[in-house]
């Protein structure tokens, strides 16, 4: 194949890169694939890209990483700064405007789906505290009780008490909860605490401490977390 | 359980919240690191550039519109810096005609060795393109960046993307060919 400077180079050439990598459009996409099975000086030009693009991976790869240092001077600078105030400048409005104008119909409509199926499993949930609290209130004389209180952490089971990270939103904590199979028993108590159930059993103590170790981990998500009754 | 996205750590240390800048920095800071060092070619000034780079995140990640992906961001930001550097130290190398010539090394032994295997001299002569052309084929092949990215990155429309991508291509084939490889291209 001649160079740009002496014969005219096709588009499909010049996206061979990029076809290699896995970064072009499912169309263009296509259109490699398509002159690539039709052409097989172009087929041989491809390997040699795919050569290039396995030693520039290794070349990289091979580049080793930054020391500590790096981040120690970061976050030195970092704890530096005055403390900042909740950002009024991120525009939230603007970003979920992006989000769903992105979207295809199509994908707007499964979404809508799946949102209002989680709001329904949502309101189930609530729905279930409630039920719960109710009974509970009944035994007990039905006195007045908090929306958010229970009266008592009775039941069967091991328990934690967790304090969720301020800037976890309830989306991220359902996921937790989710993927580490917890039932919110109770709470908020003082401390923003939350009472969840971690098994339908009474663990022995060791197995209750390496789930708390567990769910402690994602600090992402837990401020604070400890086995309780 | 699902990754937190960049784009909601970006929300998150726009609110002040220096653990998503841990995450969002043990994420990306190696890539960025060499992309930067391949650059600047010189390992502590890279690493003093990445801690420029993630502090600018850190002052800036409320002015993030979201309109790219966030390692592009980044790598933009990088990208600034590293030239910022260069032009300081007197080493900006952007032309075409500025190629850095690979150093003659017939004698040493281990280059001699190095010629039977085709992959390093590839690396070797990867490493001796000018600075304009390791860039652009670091960020398609390395860092996976599509034909808009890198046109977002460089500051350059996405025909001379294209064709600079090209180029770098064929001044990389004639850098085989000057070590002996003819790849029978262009």
């Amino acid at each position: 194949m001649n160079a740009v400077n002496e014969t005219p180079v096709s588009d499909i050439e010049l996206l061979l890169p990029w076809h290699a990598a896995g970064t072009l459009s499912n169309r263009d996409s296509q259109r490699v694939e398509t002159a690539l099975a039709n052409d097989p000086e172009l087929a041989r030009q491809f390997e040699l890209v795919r050569e290039e693009l396995s030693e520039d991976i290794h070349l990289n790869e091979t580049l080793g990483a930054p020391s500590a240092r790096a981040m120690e001077s970061l976050f030195a600078r970092i704890e530096a700064e005055p403390a900042r105030m909740p950002a009024v400048s991120f525009n939230l409005g603007a970003r979920v405007r992006d989000f769903f104008a992105s979207l295809s119909p199509r994908t707007l409509a499964w979404s809508a789906s799946a949102a209002a199926i989680a709001i329904l499993l949502q309101a189930g949930l609530i729905a279930g505290i409630m039920i719960k609290e109710s009974g509970v209130s009944s035994v007990s004389g039905g006195d007045y009780q908090t929306a958010s209180v229970p009266s008592a952490f009775a039941g069967d089971g091991s328990f934690a008490l967790i304090r969720f990270q301020p800037q976890a939103n309830a989306a991220d904590i359902a996921k937790f909860l989710e993927a580490n199979n917890l039932s919110l028993t109770g709470g908020p108590i003082t401390g923003a605490l939350f009472r969840v159930q971690v098994a339908a059993t009474k663990l022995p103590t060791t197995d209750l401490a390496n789930i708390v170790k567990k769910l402690q981990s994602d600090k992402m998500i837990v401020g604070f977390v400890a086995a309780t009754q | 359980m699902q990754t937190t996205s960049d784009d909601v750590l970006i929300g998150r240390i726009a609110s002040g919240d220096r653990l998503a800048m841990q995450v969002l920095f043990a994420r990306h800071h190696v890539k960025v690191y060499r992309f930067v060092l391949r650059l600047v070619r010189n390992e502590s000034a890279a690493e003093d550039l990445i801690s420029d780079v993630f502090f600018d995140v850190w002052r800036q990640a409320g002015k993030f519109e979201g309109r790219s992906a966030v390692s592009t961001w980044l790598l933009s930001i990088a990208r600034f810096k590293a030239l910022s550097a260069l032009r300081r130290r007197g080493e900006v190398e952007l032309d075409d005609e500025t190629a850095s010539a690979i150093e003659d090394q017939s004698d040493d032994p281990e280059v001699v060795l190095a010629k039977k295997d085709k992959g390093a001299v590839l690396r070797q002569c990867l490493s001796g393109l000018s600075a304009e052309h390791r860039e652009i084929i670091d960020l398609v092949y390395y860092h996976e960046k599509s034909v808009a990215e890198v046109a977002s990155i460089v500051g350059i429309p996405e025909a001379t993307v294209k064709t600079r991508m090209f180029y770098a291509r064929k001044k990389l084939s004639e850098l085989l060919k000057e070590r002996g490889i003819d790849r029978g291209w262009p």
